[in-house]
């Protein structure tokens, strides 16, 4: 096995191998979901902890129940209801998790490279959830593993994120998974959420709406994450929908073997016309189930120790 | 480094022949039989003696496959193992499931292999074919049908290759000069 990290803090540190290995785990994984008996005990006796700093709903119960599925003990530590209101700085709120033997600790924090800060301070296994703009490797693991799944490759694709580019951490978790695994990478959007520095990570960039879903194989549509925006960053939602939306005058001109992606909650309507997302070139809801597959794949494997088999083999 | 051959392919061919020959004894009617390889090594193993016996008992015998890897005791000990497709061969419910693997060692994979045999249903009962015994067993588990008994020392390993995977059959001990 390829794998040998004990954390899973960025999709920018792992080789195209390292992502293939999770991706092939996952496809197993995957396989789990569909017997009669969905669980596993390859977590058995292990705790894990969700620890998540900022609110989230949809990873947290990916991540849930991927660790119950492995037969982990799941601990759910909110903002809300946590010490964290009454001042306690992460790192002691950490090492209190790990003082009550939390072998991996799952954090999404608004602040970019709290996981790998942390992954320096405790002994758990860290998995980045989502750390602020910067990265959500997870998201862009099931993203490439769903593409592949439907195109049976990623290197030669031409796929297209449109939307919130530059708050976006699933964009960037996307483009380095892709670009690794030798896929072209279109960005587009409003240009004050594109911005061209984008390009010396290798993608293109464009204004031009018609241009980028064309020759598209994947379309990944992001959410306008109006709470990640100090200001407004274009003049109205209105205008965002008629300049970058996903409508049918549009999706009429795109490949007829395209794939709609979108890492949701979506807003019907505003990124994308309500019935698109339901038709038969969307993949959104794969995305979800695939999701719970790359979340155990994950688990599983930074569970693992460090050490080669032993000489004798495993039989 | 000095490797040995344990089994040609004239033997290892023999020994599952003889191995089906010993399945269809211990059970009278084929008809309740269902062979699962344990990745890896059991696989093609399944395979070919799922060949034999549907030629002696004159009936298509059903084969699958078996990972283990999410079912070991010593996941935390080790680098995780590559997780390999799981395929039963329907229900297993009510069925004799021969295990099939290719060698047995401490047993630990035989172990898991039962365990995750229960999440597909539950046999009538499960045998266990393996082409070598080496020893050293950890666990109180014992083979059904054996191609070949082979006293090793622990820190040696035994290297079946197989025409499908290695593009040669044969069995050989290797070892590993690592102190015992």
């Amino acid at each position: 096995m390829i794998w040998n990290r004990p954390h899973l803090l960025d999709i920018e540190s792992l080789s195209p191998e390292e992502i293939i290995a999770v991706l092939d785990t996952a496809r197993q994984f995957k396989a789990v979901g569909e017997r009669a008996i969905k669980k596993v005990p390859a977590l058995r006796g292990k705790t894990v902890v969700n620890l998540f700093v900022e609110p989230s709903t949809r990873t947290r119960i990916s991540f849930e129940l991927a660790a119950i599925r492995l037969s982990a003990d799941v601990i759910n530590f909110g903002a809300e209801a946590s010490s964290l209101k009454k001042g306690e700085t992460l790192k002691d709120t950490a090492r209190n998790l790990e003082a009550l033997n939390a072998d991996i600790i799952i954090i999404r924090h608004s602040a970019t490279g709290a996981p790998h800060f942390l992954s320096r301070v405790v002994n758990a296994h860290i998995v980045n959830a989502g750390d602020g703009a910067h990265e959500h490797p997870t998201q862009a693991l099931l993203d490439t593993f769903t593409i592949r799944e439907h195109k049976g490759k990623i290197a030669g694709l031409n796929v297209t994120i449109l939307g919130d580019i530059l708050y976006s951490r699933v964009a960037r978790s996307n483009i380095w998974a892709l670009l690794k695994l030798g896929a072209k990478v279109t960005l587009c959007g409003p240009s004050t959420l594109v911005p061209r520095v984008f390009e010396q990570m290798g993608c293109r960039v464009t204004y031009n709406v018609e241009e980028a879903i064309a020759g598209a194989d994947v379309i990944n549509l992001l959410r306008i994450q109006h709470e990640r925006q100090r200001k407004t960053m274009f003049p109205s939602i209105g205008e965002y929908t008629a300049l970058f939306g996903l409508n049918h005058a549009r999706f009429a001109k795109t490949k007829p073997d395209v794939l709609i992606m979108h890492p949701g909650p979506i807003n019907r309507g505003v990124e994308i016309a309500s019935d698109l997302a339901d038709c038969g070139r969307s993949v959104i809801l794969e995305q979800v189930t695939n999701g719970l597959a790359i979340r155990m794949a994950v688990l599983y494997l930074i569970n693992g120790g460090t050490a080669a088999p032993e000489p004798g083999g495993l039989n | 480094m000095s490797d040995s051959l344990l089994l040609d392919a004239a033997a290892l061919s023999r020994a599952l022949a003889r191995i089906a020959h010993e399945i269809v004894e211990r059970n009278e009617s084929g008809a309740d039989v269902v062979l699962v390889g344990v990745q890896t090594g059991g696989v093609h193993l399944a395979k070919r003696l799922a060949t034999n016996l549907s030629g002696l008992w004159q009936t298509p015998v059903p084969c699958g496959v078996l990972d283990v890897s999410m079912h070991r005791d010593d996941l935390a000990h080790h680098l995780a193992p590559t997780v390999h497709p799981t395929q039963m061969p329907g229900d297993i419910t009510g069925k004799t499931v021969v295990l099939v693997d290719d060698v047995l060692f401490s047993g630990r994979t035989t172990r898991a292999a039962l365990d995750a045999l229960n999440d597909f249903g539950r046999p009538r009962r499960v045998q266990l074919a393996v082409l070598v015994d080496r020893g050293h067993r950890e666990l109180p588990i014992k083979a059904d049908f054996v191609g070949k008994n082979i006293p090793t020392r622990a820190n040696e390993r035994v290297n079946v290759k197989l025409q499908e995977t290695d593009g040669e059959d044969g069995v050989w001990l290797m070892k590993n000069g690592a102190p015992a």
